[in-house]
């Protein structure tokens, strides 16, 4: 090999390397990570809101062939949200949009991510794992009111 | 040493026209499908004579025939060709037959089962959701066949080795027998998925699933088929480009690397695709996301090997100054119509590159996972080089097989120039889109871009509807190329028919063979140490932090079929064996009623 191919494979190590840190970096330091395996999450059937406190509540969200369940959930601006997800039936895909989360549904998981909503507004979560025939009318959202 | 003087048989001969031109006349299929899709996601049209209104069944159909039938019957004719010209001995033409024969009823099979409406899964064929039966053994037969073709370049090879001690493998044999190692192991992923977990629950045999665990063993399979998709790509990159071009390849030895990394580093990454994914630990993912680095490495030496040898060939054609030999590169030499396709490819890959990195960075997947970003990504991939090699190699081929004259020579010469711009255009409204939260796979047409619709988004029309003139461009050049391609074919012969590639020489070459990048076995091994070490945890996770399996569905129905066959959509029995099953599915169904 030489030297300027040498060169350049060190160079794309290198590039490679600070782009893996600045991963490392972003999940330890900053705390922005992906979904992990929870082994022993509450059981949980139905969708629901709970409201743990004024600005800490939690939905289990049940996504399932077309819907998810809660449809629709209102919470007040700074709040964080806890988001439990499961599939009832097949996959699915959950992502709300305008924020980083983004997550699939599998069935035999739960699937988990957090988020505080500091934005009033409404954000559109949508389905967007394919999941049958009606697969493009699942759509849900969150409304995050004034506090 | 006797090299590239054997001519393949008339047998043979056959078995790749036959591999070559029914996979294309497929591809017409396919590649017609691939513009209803943007039609349909744009709302244009909500139905076309082939699917009807089902947009899922032509999304299947387009991901089948365009990523997995075209390009292993591809994979497996190019390789037969390579194999047999580079090591100079013929094939077992027994077991050739055999291969090319169960491929073709496997890809028969699998075709008329997504016809029937039967298998509307698309390409990943996630469970619970359940296709045809045939659907699944289809697409067995398409792998065990292109197993076959894989064996039958073994013994030749052992045969050479023994006859050519102390000589390096030709680089083009190199890289196919890199293709078919990665395929092969990757494919026991999938074989797995198909014949332990799937086919016997499709049956009835076993009522549940473990939908984590196969949907592990599908990326297992799925990320190392991209490799499988680019290489014979990189093959003809690596060994005809550069003297297409006018030149020779930098670095013989380079070429020799990137392929044996690409042996070591394929299959550890398939987790990156599950990113999003529940029931994995995030350390595992961040594991397999290292490797998809360790992975990108090969092709970024690809990136600078290519480029010098461009910049060689453009001196040599009398380029000056830093960037003066990208101007004199044979772009539109009609007696070099194949350096366009070649050309086209790697401007593509830089941008299918880029984002391929993105999309692999962990945390940063978030933004983009599912989103039409992602096809936006793939397309300037396996729609971008590597169609583009296939295509320009197959009517060369062909070509050579029959002993034809390439007919509509400027078009053909045009097709990939303005293919490509159609692809940038494509991709540009998908990856937009999607950074704006347009999803993938989804029938945007009936709601996200339907005006009458209360789901309609009308900040996503624009990306829609470059989509379509975009893909609109990329269809008008595949409607010349297949004009141009099945003209040539029935045109009567000029010569005789006679296979022969271009091959390149190397500007830095060792004379003797480099010993670590001699032999495959160690990298196969240091491979499958790795697969162990990066797959053992992910599986022990899928498979026990797992809440119980899951029956079959269908893709029209929300209850769970009850008989195996997919023609059913019963409602399940009132009595449930599992009571709190049973109360979910009737909370579940009075919520569709309301």
């Amino acid at each position: 090999m030489d030297k300027s191919e040498a060169l350049a494979l060190g160079l794309s190590a290198v590039l490679l390397l600070v782009f893996f840190v600045a991963i490392i970096y972003a999940s330890t330091a900053r705390g922005i990570d992906v979904p992990t395996c929870i082994t022993d999450p509450d059981p949980f059937q139905r969708g629901q809101l709970i409201e743990h406190a004024e600005d800490r509540y939690e939905v289990q969200m049940i996504a399932q062939m077309w819907s998810f369940q809660p449809r629709r959930i209102e919470i007040p601006a700074g709040s964080q949200l806890d988001i439990y997800l499961r599939a009832a039936d097949i996959l699915h895909g959950f992502k709300i949009e305008g924020t980083n989360i983004n997550m699939m549904a599998v069935p035999g998981s739960i699937n988990y991510m957090q988020l505080t909503f500091d934005e009033p507004g409404t954000y559109p979560l949508i389905c967007h794992e394919y999941c049958g025939v009606g697969h493009h009318n699942m759509r849900g959202e969150i409304v995050v009111t004034e506090s | 040493m006797n090299f590239d003087t054997l001519e393949l048989s008339k047998s043979m001969r056959r078995l790749l026209l036959l591999l070559l031109i029914l996979p294309m006349a497929l591809l017409v299929m396919g590649v017609y499908g691939g513009l209803m899709q943007a039609l349909f996601r744009a709302g244009i049209v909500t139905s076309d004579p082939f699917v009807g209104g089902e947009y899922y069944r032509g999304l299947t159909l387009h991901g089948v025939i365009n990523a997995l039938v075209f390009t292993t019957f591809f994979a497996v004719a190019f390789g037969h060709a390579v194999i047999t010209k580079t090591l100079n001995k013929a094939l077992n033409e027994r077991w050739a037959w055999t291969s090319g024969i169960l491929m073709i009823v496997g890809t028969v099979m699998t075709a008329l089962t997504i016809f029937a409406g039967r298998a509307d899964v698309l390409y990943t064929f996630y469970p619970p959701l359940q296709a045809d039966f045939f659907f699944y053994l289809g697409l067995v037969l398409v792998v065990v066949g292109s197993w076959i073709a894989f064996f039958t370049w073994i013994p030749p090879y052992l045969e050479w080795r023994r006859e050519n001690p102390g000589t390096k493998t030709p680089l083009a044999a190199v890289g196919i027998f890199v293709t078919f190692i990665v395929w092969f192991i990757a494919s026991i992923a999938v074989a797995v998925e198909i014949i332990v977990l799937i086919m016997p629950w499709v049956l009835g045999w076993v009522d549940g699933i473990n939908a984590m665990l196969a949907r592990t063993l599908f990326w297992m399979f799925g990320h190392p088929l991209v490799y499988f998709w680019l290489l014979p790509v990189y093959v003809m990159y690596y060994t005809m480009l550069p003297r297409l071009a006018g030149g020779k390849l930098y670095s013989d030895t380079a070429g020799r690397l990137v392929f044996f990394m690409f042996i070591v580093f394929s299959i550890p990454v398939g987790t990156h695709h599950q990113l999003m994914d529940p029931g994995i630990s995030s350390e595992w993912k961040l594991i397999q996301g290292f490797f998809t680095f360790m992975v990108a490495l090969p092709s970024l030496i690809t990136a600078f090997t290519l480029a010098a040898s461009l910049e060689y060939a453009g001196r040599k054609r009398g380029g000056k100054g830093l960037f003066g030999w990208m101007f004199k590169l044979p772009y539109f030499d009609t007696s070099r119509w194949l350096f366009a396709y070649f050309i086209t490819g790697l401007i593509l890959f830089i941008f299918g590159g880029i984002s391929g990195i993105i999309n692999a960075s962990y945390q940063m997947n978030a933004v983009v996972h599912n989103t039409a970003w992602l096809p936006g990504h793939f397309h300037m991939t396996v729609a971008g080089p590597v169609i583009l090699g296939m295509l320009g190699m197959s009517l060369y081929m062909v070509a050579k097989l029959t002993g034809k004259k390439i007919r509509m020579k400027k078009m053909v010469l045009a097709v990939p120039y303005v293919y490509s711009v159609g692809l940038l255009m494509m991709s540009w409204g998908l990856m937009r889109g999607g950074l704006q939260g347009m999803p993938r796979r989804t029938n945007t047409g009936l709601t996200y871009s339907n005006p009458d619709s209360a789901l309609y988004r009308a900040d996503w029309q624009l990306f829609t509807d470059v989509v379509v003139v975009g893909a609109s461009i990329m269809f008008l050049a595949m409607v010349v190329y297949f004009v141009a391609f099945f003209l040539t074919l029935v045109y009567r012969r000029a010569e005789e028919p006679s296979m022969s590639f271009g091959w390149t020489e190397s500007v830095h070459e060792s004379p003797t063979p480099v010993r670590w990048l001699h032999n495959f076995r160690p990298w196969v091994i240091v491979a499958l140490v790795l697969i162990f070490v990066t797959y053992a945890p992910v599986m022990y996770d899928v498979t026990t932090s797992n809440y119980g399996t899951s029956p079959r569905y269908g893709p029209d129905s929300p209850a769970p079929r009850v008989s195996p066959s997919p023609q059913s959509e019963d409602l399940p029995p009132p009595s449930s064996s599992d009571a709190e099953a049973g109360d979910e599915r009737a909370e579940r169904l009075d919520l569709l009623i309301e």
